[in-house]
């Protein structure tokens, strides 16, 4: 379980450009698709905690899985296997080819890669709507925190905030009153 | 001593960094270059350049970049004996595993202590109708990262170059089509978009 979980990870580490939200369709291949440690909704759910807690979003979710598999060991190996790949490839850039964002090639290989890495990322929006159980009653809440985080530029964290404390606070008052009128 | 600020100044990054990678480079910048002066500001900018583009995690290559850059530009190193036998880089690996882990070991703390309460409260109501509102609001995170990749520097501009747009346009729309249909292989999907810009800006020389 541990060695799985480490080349999993190695692997998301390792082969993933962009960082951040890039890493999510990789991640959602391996994790979900491939090996069922999590639902299409818990996926969601650690994206969430994940940006909500310090910390690179990749390894957030490496521990979380781990932990959830396997307890405190399982989920070290996790986070270290996504961080292996970084280390190594950088300290052989630092150590050995210093001059390597100056190469043509590599400028011709990612002039190329950047538009496939936004395609990549744009699949799960989709893919992960349906899990996200979006109705006409909450489209707004997708809608609304696009706009406030491209276009007004507010924190991806603050969004988490309110959306949290909003679904708490409808879970307490008026999910309640629901599942009254349910039982009568 | 560089290896304690070094640590010292990656735990707070680590603790206080909630903005995700390029919030943290800012955040690494801020004390490295600005307020320890640990390097240029040309420096850093080359370090940032390459770890964009390379795989992994973006504040990850930083740290791990950044360590090795600080503790090799440091006098205890430059005037040390390992550096006369052209050993320092030794000391530069040292500082880069250090930077790498004192960024990650609190967050990981707080993870494992967050983790462990979903866990255990997995049935509870509040966590349900918690989770039933954030949901949505992570899909309108990642379509406004999507959104917000969709610019000049990924995909050129028509005005510069409208053969590399174009282009461009035709990888994303390639790609979305194929993984929404398909569901392409990742790894060979990326590997095959960079052999054609390769062949396309490289041999071809559009």
């Amino acid at each position: 379980m541990k060695k799985q979980l480490f080349i999993t990870f190695l692997k998301i580490g390792g082969f993933t450009l962009g960082g951040g939200a890039a890493m999510v369709p990789m991640m959602q291949r391996e994790i979900v698709d491939r090996n069922h440690w999590l639902t299409k909704e818990e996926f969601l759910d650690i994206y969430a905690v994940s940006q909500a807690t310090p910390g690179i979003f990749a390894v957030d979710m490496a521990s979380h899985i781990g932990y959830k598999c396997g307890g405190l060991k399982a989920s070290i190996c996790a986070a270290l296997g996504v961080v292996t790949p970084s280390i190594v490839i950088i300290l052989a850039i630092a150590i050995i080819f210093s001059q390597f964002q100056d190469n043509p090639w590599v400028e011709a290989f990612f002039k190329s890669v950047r538009p496939a890495v936004v395609a990549l990322l744009a699949v799960p929006i989709f893919s992960m709507a349906r899990s996200a159980r979006i109705t006409w009653t909450n489209c707004w809440i997708p809608v609304l925190s696009t706009v406030l985080i491209w276009l007004c530029g507010v924190s991806p964290a603050w969004i988490i905030l309110v959306a949290g404390v909003g679904g708490y606070v409808y879970g307490r008052c008026i999910g309640r009153k629901d599942k009254n009128t349910d039982s009568q | 001593m560089i290896f304690l600020r070094l640590f010292y100044v990656f735990s707070y990054i680590g603790l206080f960094n909630f903005g995700g990678g390029y919030a943290m480079l800012s955040f690494i910048q801020q004390e490295v270059v600005q307020k320890n002066g640990w390097m240029t500001e040309a420096e850093f900018t080359d370090i940032v350049a390459i770890s964009q583009s390379t795989p992994g995690p973006i504040g990850i290559n930083c740290a791990t970049y950044v360590g090795y850059t600080a503790v090799m530009n440091d006098a205890f190193v430059t005037d040390g004996i390992l550096a006369e036998l052209g050993l320092g880089w030794i000391w530069g690996i040292i500082g880069s595993l250090l930077a790498t882990i004192s960024v990650l070991w609190l967050p990981f703390i707080v993870m494992i202590m967050v983790s462990r309460f979903l866990l255990r409260h997995h049935d509870s109501t509040t966590q349900k109708s918690i989770f039933a509102a954030l949901r949505p609001a992570i899909i309108g995170l990642l379509a406004s990262a999507a959104l917000s990749l969709m610019n000049t520097s990924n995909f050129g501009s028509w005005s510069d170059n409208p053969t590399q747009f174009v282009v461009s346009i035709a990888i994303f729309a390639a790609v979305f089509v194929g993984m929404m249909k398909r569901r392409l292989n990742i790894i060979y999907t990326t590997l095959a978009c960079g052999l054609l810009g390769i062949v396309l800006y490289g041999i071809i020389g559009l």
